[in-house]
Formats: structure tokens, C-alpha cells, sequence
């Protein structure tokens, strides 16, 4: 078993899925001599060639289309978005057809495609490299969003991702690509969509997050435990459909809810957890649920990124207004 | 613009083919739009009335296994595969015997086992989802051929680019069609195009052939389809065909059309592709009474179509639910 970073399960992931079934293709700006901007395809062309690793026109519309053409013909494809900023001329495809072709045709088309792209700040680039826009994605009927947060659960889930067979947007945590290093065992095990992971129990607060913000997370857990409160963190990793039964649970049993997210906070998914939470689990609720997200402005300049994601601080001041 | 016509070398069945077609794709739309009068087609349609001779000559010219990609002014289109009129009239109508049962309607018909790979709605999009289909046979080592059909008005906007750049880069198995009936819904293709020719005088830009022909002679639509295929099925890449055509009703049912000359749909009807098609049969020698049992056949299908689809039921309301995602429905959504 190797110990990998994040972006090195994502690697991992691909190359046993092409591996094992020829139907998956790679495709989007980039991936296939140098690898991807983030080298999350490296190696992939060289072992697959460039009939299966396709170094695309800066075009995401075109990928996009690629993919459902592709896809609506019994290929698997995976296209990488270099940004998620990059993501906007894609929408068109994403929306009114990849993700409805199987509605209009009752089943007669489908596409199971797989758009990754790397979704939050952190690397000091301003807005287009640090876009976090998750909530535009979860409003669309037909689309799953996943978002992993470690290296086991990137490789575990990229691989459901490409099985599934509808289409999936998968967002990878730029920050933390290469942030820590785990022990990923290679064998195609693929991990389940559609629910959340706990990441730490705790019985005084649950903090529901996902992606980057997941570290942040855990580390206000570790000083809420200092000052003697027990909080526990739910990873929501697929942020569409949102698996409200193990939020709801957990609330049920912590009644206090604190929400973080790097996007905005208008609208933000955040909105939609403490909706859930509200119209099932009201009664649990021993305080008002928090959220700690980013600002409705538009992703800063690198002086000034850390103000604008939510600091351990911020989570930490969140969870103690929930007991005071 | 090539004005032969040069019909004589195209075999008699083909030709009668292509009459049955182009009569049949005339009588098939009349009918949609005498139920539209009738209030039985809900929503909008766009029909294809005068440019026949394009969906007929592509089709012929076609084989099995071929992938058709087609605009939401796709009826003749998918008809033009073989796909029965009652079922696409059924689903103009939404009914429960309609091509996706009533779901899909009339701007979006597919018919997977007819090569039909659906009606696009959004300008410009297919034409990339057609490249994503055309890489498939070349990926998988398959003679089949995609044609992408497509208006005037799609050659403005971005995809059309795209889509031409990939298809050449990679040597793509496609065939690109426009139907320049001059007009973008409303507004001339003129007025808001820097080229003539909106799709011939791009082609050089993609180091593609300018073919600008005669969209309403379904003999020199036929030929240079072939001509087409042939390169595509060779491995010699796509091809980008400007068809010049004329629609004989407004832009959707809603449209009386009244933003053009007059004089100028009469001029057009001149060259109706249907009645000019059928003299040139009888200048060749065919018996009226062949082309009469053609016509005879076709009426009595699109007779039987009107009857079976009124006679059909509408889809359950729970098909709203339905084919959301691959568990059959959204119910986790809702």
C-alpha cells in the first residue's frame, strides 16, 4: 500500500479504471503531455495513448459537448476543467443536455460523464483559480456533486463517479491536492456516493462541511476539545443530493449545527442543509444553526484570501455561540 | 452554386426514394400543422415545409448505422430516417404513443434505433455532441457517419467554431449541414453575418472545401452526400455543407412570416422541392401512375397516424418523475 497525496489518488483512480475498462477516455486542456496543470493525469497518455488521453482545444464548451456525444454513445469519458472559473462556457452543455438527455429520451440516452475540476482558493491566484460555485451545480435536476476531502475517499469516490451512470461533478480541493499523504490501497474499491462521512464524533455540535474546508474543520474540533467541547464533523462529500439522514441524525443527538463552506454565503449550500435541518429536525435544535462561509464578494487577491475563507477561528466562534 | 442537375446517373429506385421521402416528409408536417389548427399539438413546433429536399437527400444517401443530429426544426429529419409518422406525430401531441412517449415533444425527437441521436433546441450545441459521437466510431474503429444538421443562425455562434476546428483537427467521421433559408428566425442571415455564405465562406478558415449547392434539388443534395460520406467513411476527415433553401411557413407555429418581402415566398415556391422533383421524374419517363401509388401510400400512413394518435392515450402525469437519474426517477429531490 502506497501512501499518496490527494491529487496522486486522483491519478491513481483514472489509471486503474482505464485500465480496466476501455471504455474510459480522458479528456480536456492539457491532461495528456503535460498531464494536467495540476498533474492529475500524469503519466495517462504515455501509457493509454492519445486516442484515450485527449489534449483538447482550450474549448469548454467543446469538452463539454465531446462528453456528451461521447457519453450518449456508451463511452465514459472524464473531462478535466482546468479552473472552476473555466467552468461558465461548459454551463450550456452541463445544463441543457448532459444532464437532461436521459429525461427527454425516457432513459433512451443516457450520460455518464465525469467533469472534475478544482474547486476552492488557497494557492494565491484571485477569483476564476479559486471559484468555489458549487450551489449553481446542486440547483441542476440530473447532476451529482462530489466532493471529496482526503486521498482514500478522492480515489474511492472518483472511481463511483466514473461507474455512475449519470453525470457527476467532481470537485477536488485545490489546497489540499497535495496537503497530506495517506495510505491508499490500489484496488478499485470504489467508495459509495450519495452519503456523508463523519469525520470525527462528538456530542455537543455538529460542524456539517466538505472539501478544503474539512482541515479547517477538524482543527477547531481539536480546539473545542481543548476548551472542553465535543464537536463532531461530518464530510458531506456528496454535496448533491445532500444525505440528510446522518445530518439529521447527528443533529438529533448534538442539537447544535454549525455549516462551513469556502463559497459565498448567499445561497450557498449552506442554505440548503439549515432548510433540511429546519423543516425536519426543528425540534432538535438547541440553539439557532450557524453558518460560517465565505463573504458575498468576489474571491480576493492572495494578501487577503485567508480573511476571506473560514478560519479555525471563525468555526471555532461559531460552534461556542451554538452553547451559549 | 452548382445548378446541374444531373439526375440521370442516380438509379430509378433511388430516385423514386427520394420522391416517397420528400412527398412524405410534405404530407407528414401539413398534417402536423392542420392539428396545430386543431389545438392538438401543445407547445411550439417549427416545420420544415420547403426544405425537404435536404432531410430526403442526406437520408437516401445514408446508411444503416448512420447517426443523425438534428435542430429543434427536426421533424423531417427524423422521419426522413424511416421512423413512423404515427410516432412522431404522437409525440408532437404528447401521447403516450409518441417516440419518448410524450416527454420529449416536438423539439427534441430521438430515435436511438434509427440513428436518430436526438434534436438539439440550444443553437450550436450538437455540433460539438456530434464530434463526441463521430470520435466514438473513430475510436472504436466503425465505418458509421454523423451528420449534424443545422441553420444559418448557428454558423454565429461560438460551438459552430469549435466544433469545426475539432472535427478537422482529428479527421472526424462528420458531416456539417446548414440550411441557409436565408432567414435567422426573424431577421436575415444578411444582417448579422460578415461572410455572404454564412457556412461556405467558413469553411476555408478550417482548411474545408466551400460547397454551396442547390438545398432544394434533392438529386445535387443526394450527390454531394454521397461525395461526403465517401471522404468521412475514406478516414479524409468532415466535411461542411451549405444547403440554400427556403421555409414555406414562419419560424415556429407561432410566426405568420410577415417580416419577409413579398414576392419572395412566391418566388421560392417556384422551386418547391416536392413539385419540381415530381416533373422532373415525369421528364424522365416515370409513369404518373407510379408517382400516384407513391402518393397514395404515403396519405394513407399519415391518415392512419392522425387516427392512431388521437385515438392514444396521454402519458401518466408521473412521468414528470420519471428518468431523472438512473434510478428511474428524483425521488431523493423531492
Amino acid at each position: 500500500m502506497a501512501k499518496v497525496t490527494l491529487v496522486e489518488a486522483i491519478t491513481l483512480a483514472h489509471n486503474w479504471e482505464m485500465s480496466h475498462d476501455p471504455d474510459v477516455l480522458v479528456l480536456g486542456q492539457d491532461v495528456g503531455r503535460n498531464g494536467g496543470v495540476f498533474r492529475a493525469t500524469q503519466g495517462l497518455q504515455e501509457k493509454f495513448g492519445n486516442q484515450r488521453v485527449i489534449d483538447t482545444p482550450l474549448a469548454e464548451g467543446m469538452i463539454a459537448g465531446l462528453c456528451v456525444g461521447m457519453a450518449a454513445q456508451g463511452l465514459k469519458p472524464v473531462a478535466e476543467i482546468q479552473f472552476m472559473g473555466f467552468i461558465y462556457p461548459a454551463m450550456d452543455q452541463i445544463v441543457n443536455h448532459m444532464t437532461r438527455l436521459r429525461n427527454r429520451t425516457r432513459g433512451r440516452l443516457t450520460c455518464p460523464v465525469v467533469i472534475r475540476t478544482p474547486h476552492g482558493g488557497g494557492i494565491h491566484s484571485p477569483e476564476h483559480h479559486s471559484e468555489s460555485v458549487e450551489s449553481m451545480f446542486c440547483h441542476i435536476p440530473g447532476l451529482r456533486v462530489v466532493c471529496p476531502s482526503s486521498p482514500a475517499r478522492a480515489y474511492g469516490l472518483l472511481l463511483a463517479a466514473i461507474r455512475e451512470p449519470d453525470p457527476v461533478l467532481f470537485l477536488e480541493p485545490v489546497r489540499i491536492y497535495r496537503y497530506a499523504r495517506q495510505e491508499v490501497e490500489d484496488n478499485g474499491q470504489a467508495l459509495p456516493l450519495d452519503v456523508c462521512y463523519v469525520l470525527r464524533e462528538g456530542t455537543d455540535c455538529t460542524i456539517v462541511t466538505w472539501g478544503a474546508m474539512t482541515v479547517e474543520s477538524l482543527k477547531a474540533a481539536e480546539e473545542l476539545a481543548r476548551q472542553g467541547i465535543s464537536a463532531e464533523v461530518i464530510d458531506l462529500a456528496t454535496i448533491s443530493p445532500i444525505d440528510a439522514e446522518t445530518i439529521l441524525d447527528s443533529v438529533a443527538r448534538t442539537g447544535r449545527l454549525v455549516i462551513v463552506h469556502e463559497a459565498a454565503r448567499n445561497v450557498g449550500v449552506g442554505a440548503e442543509i439549515a432548510a433540511i435541518v429546519a423543516e425536519h429536525g426543528l425540534y432538535d435544535l438547541e440553539a439557532p444553526i450557524q453558518r460560517v462561509t465565505g463573504y458575498d464578494t468576489i474571491v480576493p487577491l492572495a494578501r487577503l484570501e485567508h480573511d476571506y475563507a473560514p478560519s479555525v477561528a471563525r468555526i471555532v466562534a461559531a460552534v461556542r455561540a451554538t452553547l451559549s | 452554386m452548382s445548378k446541374k442537375t444531373a439526375a440521370i446517373d442516380i438509379a430509378e429506385a433511388t430516385r423514386l426514394e427520394m420522391y416517397r421521402s420528400q412527398y412524405r416528409l410534405r404530407e407528414a408536417e401539413q398534417r402536423a400543422f392542420d392539428l396545430f389548427l386543431q389545438n392538438l399539438v401543445k407547445g411550439t413546433s417549427h416545420l420544415s415545409l420547403g426544405q425537404e429536399a435536404i432531410a430526403a437527400g442526406f437520408a437516401t444517401a445514408m446508411q444503416p448505422g448512420d447517426l443523425t443530429f438534428c435542430t429543434y426544426r427536426g421533424h423531417a429529419h427524423t422521419l426522413a430516417r424511416g421512423v413512423s409518422v404515427e410516432k412522431v406525430l404522437g409525440e408532437l401531441m404528447s401521447r403516450d404513443n409518441g417516440l419518448m412517449r410524450g416527454k420529449g415533444g416536438s423539439m427534441h425527437l430521438t430515435s436511438v434505433e434509427h440513428g436518430v441521436m436526438g434534436s438539439y433546441a440550444i443553437i450550436g450545441a450538437h455540433l460539438c455532441i456530434a464530434c463526441g459521437a463521430a470520435w466514438r466510431a473513430q475510436y472504436q474503429g466503425k465505418s458509421d457517419v454523423t451528420t449534424c444538421f443545422f441553420g444559418d443562425g448557428t454558423t454565429n455562434i461560438g460551438a459552430f467554431h469549435e466544433a469545426l476546428n475539432f472535427a478537422v483537427i482529428w479527421k472526424l467521421p462528420v458531416v456539417f449541414v446548414c440550411e441557409n433559408n436565408l432567414y435567422m428566425e426573424y431577421t436575415p442571415i444578411k444582417d448579422v453575418t460578415a461572410v455572404a455564405q454564412p457556412a461556405a465562406d467558413r469553411a476555408s478558415a478550417y482548411g474545408l472545401e466551400r460547397i454551396l449547392i442547390d438545398g432544394n434539388d434533392a438529386d445535387v443534395v443526394y450527390q454531394t452526400a454521397q461525395k461526403a460520406y465517401a471522404r468521412a467513411r475514406a478516414g479524409e476527415g468532415p466535411s461542411l455543407i451549405e444547403c440554400l433553401t427556403y421555409r414555406h411557413s414562419g419560424h415556429s407555429r407561432a410566426d405568420p412570416a410577415k417580416y419577409r418581402p413579398k414576392g419572395e415566398l412566391e418566388k421560392w415556391k417556384e422551386s418547391d422541392p416536392v413539385k419540381t422533383y415530381r416533373a422532373r421524374l415525369l421528364a424522365q419517363g416515370i409513369k404518373a401512375s407510379v408517382l400516384d401509388e407513391i402518393e397514395r401510400v404515403v396519405k394513407a400512413e399519415v391518415d392512419a397516424a392522425e387516427v392512431a394518435c388521437k385515438a392514444s392515450p396521454l402519458p401518466p402525469d408521473e412521468i414528470m418523475f420519471t428518468d431523472v437519474y438512473a434510478d428511474g426517477g428524483c425521488a431523493w429531490r423531492n
